[in-house]
């Protein structure tokens, strides 16, 4: 009884859980990919321990290097692939499967009522199919490989209610910028945040996926939307294993409650250098962009690739445009509609499925003084290169903006 | 147990970006960390042992990346003091033994400033004046106490 995160960190546990308890709950799944596996893998060796708790239960997908840049890099994806094998993992995803959340959704690893741990911050994406899921560092994930357990602070939860109908030329992304906008980057630090309301019944799946992916950049512990008839329907037939669904009871308490209607949204633009700086995409529509990413787990699903591809048909971009597909499957089926297609014709490059230069890391990095229009999740300082700018937007406006090589209200196009 | 250093201070949402940039992660060399630990907001960060990081609001946003305290602690900090830690970093500083408090001194001290923090006490001391600073939960100042998450699990085995 409680909030969903209640709820669930309570069964994991064994016993009631409250907010501002701690518990120590069971874990369901367990991700870490390339980048993060070495470190928990080191974590784990020093920890003496021989035998992983459960090798089925531990998902490694290549990702964030992948293919290796160098040989450092390969040599790391190396060790891990050995020890992997060694501990008899089967679910250890290969270059260019997909970025890794993604994968936890098409496997059916990200399922209701779970708690499921990942070894990167946007973890928290699992919550667009009502499982309990947030992000850890290394030495946490070493602890779960070792014992399936960990401990957690049972989070306060603010409920955040959306309604209205998503004006045209607008996105899910637009809507998440414009809650972080107004609970800013530290407003649920601790906390978990459940997503209610009927622009949210009315959301796909993927674009659930995009609102609960930034619940980190909000400082969120977990975004979780509860479990309804599209849900099950996305999960049917690619569930790991059997679920229970949890809700939030009718008497659960929130630490606050915020209410947004998203009726006259305008496309929004997160500028340089933190989420919550936000604005009106045409407030911004002078700032000259070098090069335009759509992919990410934030935005690389068919439906975003097919958002762009809709403004991108029979035009020209007019600045560097990388698209990354989110996974194999994605980039399949942009192949098989057509979208693909559409994309190529207009001058954007497609690279492998994988994380790309999301982080920094290869594929597309930026040089000092240029400037990104992407439709990933963040825009620190020096994340896409140092001293490149970052602006975050949805693939319509990254679309837009590619076709101008200036930041474009998409509203323009569609 | 007490620790004592000169300050080194940054203002709020001090992000995993900037404590360690995303290029230097493919490495499994903690010297490797330290030598570029927050090379993002301040390239002459060079911190005597000991020494202590006063911030803001929000310290340590952004990424799961355990480098990130571990850049840190091996450069040398003692202890980060800030207003409050983003969540994954918070847990991560316990997990490699990086000392970490809650407490409202960013206005009363500046750059250079000698400071002491108490983490059993629950105090910082800067400047004659006396701050009041979270403390942790017993068993995460055990593990704290024990260095991390590693060497504490050691020890129960
Ligand atoms: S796409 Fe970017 S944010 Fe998502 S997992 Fe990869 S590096 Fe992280």
């Amino acid at each position: 009884m409680g909030t969903i995160s209640e709820e669930i960190l309570g069964r994991a546990s064994g016993k009631p859980a409250n907010a501002g308890d701690f518990v120590v709950a069971g874990v369901d799944y367990a991700m870490s990919h390339d980048g993060t596996s070495v470190l928990a893998v080191k974590a784990f060796r020093e920890m003496g321990v021989d035998k992983v708790w459960d090798p089925g239960r531990i998902i490694i997908p290549f990702d964030h290097l992948a293919p290796a840049n160098n040989e450092n890099t390969a040599q790391l994806q190396k060790e891990i692939r050995q020890w992997a094998a060694a501990q008899k993992i089967t679910h250890l995803y290969e270059v260019g499967e997909g970025i890794c959340h993604q994968l936890m959704a098409e496997y059916g690893f990200a399922l209701p009522g779970k708690v499921v741990i990942g070894a990167d911050s946007h973890s928290c994406t699992y919550g667009a199919f009502g499982a309990f899921a947030t992000g850890v560092g290394a030495t946490d994930m070493a602890e779960i490989y070792a014992s399936g357990r960990l401990w957690f602070r049972v989070p306060e939860t603010i409920k955040v209610t959306v309604d209205g109908e998503l004006p045209p030329g607008v996105a899910p992304k637009d809507v998440i910028l414009h809650v972080i906008r107004a609970i800013r980057t530290d407003g649920a630090t601790y906390k978990a945040v459940e997503f209610y309301g009927e622009t949210i019944r009315e959301m796909s799946m993927a674009g659930r996926m995009t609102l609960c992916n930034m619940a980190i950049e909000m400082g969120g512990k977990a975004g979780i939307v509860p479990p309804d008839a599209r849900t099950f329907d996305y999960i049917n037939g690619r569930a790991a294993e059997d679920y229970r669904p949890a809700y939030a009871s009718k008497d659960a308490t929130y630490c606050d409650v915020i209410d947004f209607n998203v009726a006259g949204l305008s496309p929004q633009v997160a500028c340089p250098p933190d989420v919550d700086n936000v604005r009106d995409a045409g407030e911004v529509e002078n700032v000259a962009i070098d090069q335009v990413l759509i992919g990410s787990c934030t935005n690389g699903r068919m439906e975003d690739l097919a958002a762009a591809a809709s403004i991108l048909k029979n035009r020209k971009v007019k600045c560097r445009t990388l698209v990354i597909p989110a996974s194999r499957a994605v980039m399949l089926e942009a192949v098989e509609t057509g979208v693909a297609a559409t994309l190529l014709n207009a001058g954007a490059t497609i690279c492998n499925p994988g994380c790309g230069p999301c982080l920094g890391g290869h594929m597309g990095v930026l040089a000092e003084g240029e400037a990104c229009l992407s439709t990933t999740n963040r825009n620190f300082r020096g994340r896409m290169g140092k001293g490149a700018a970052v602006y975050l937007g949805s693939p319509l406006t990254a679309a837009a903006t590619a076709l101008n090589g200036r930041i474009t209200d998409p509203r323009r196009y569609v | 147990m007490k620790l004592r250093g000169s300050v080194w201070k940054y203002g709020d949402n001090v992000d995993t970006d900037v404590i360690i940039p995303g290029k230097y992660l493919r490495s499994a060399d903690f010297k490797v960390f330290a030598e570029h630990a927050m090379e993002g907001i301040d390239p002459a960060f060079r911190p005597a042992a000991g020494d202590v990081i006063v911030a803001g609001r929000n310290f340590g946003c952004g990424s799961s990346r355990e480098q990130a305290p571990l850049a840190i602690k091996y450069a040398g900090i003692s202890c980060v003091i800030a207003k409050s830690f983003a969540r994954i970093f918070f847990r991560n500083a316990i997990n490699v033994g990086l000392p970490i408090v809650e407490a409202d001194v960013f206005d009363a001290v500046q750059k250079g400033d000698i400071i002491e923090v108490d983490l059993d006490g629950g105090y910082v001391t800067a400047g004659g004046a006396r701050y009041a600073s979270t403390r942790l939960p017993g068993f995460l100042q055990d593990i704290l106490d024990a260095g991390g998450l590693v060497a504490y699990r050691r020890r129960q085995r």
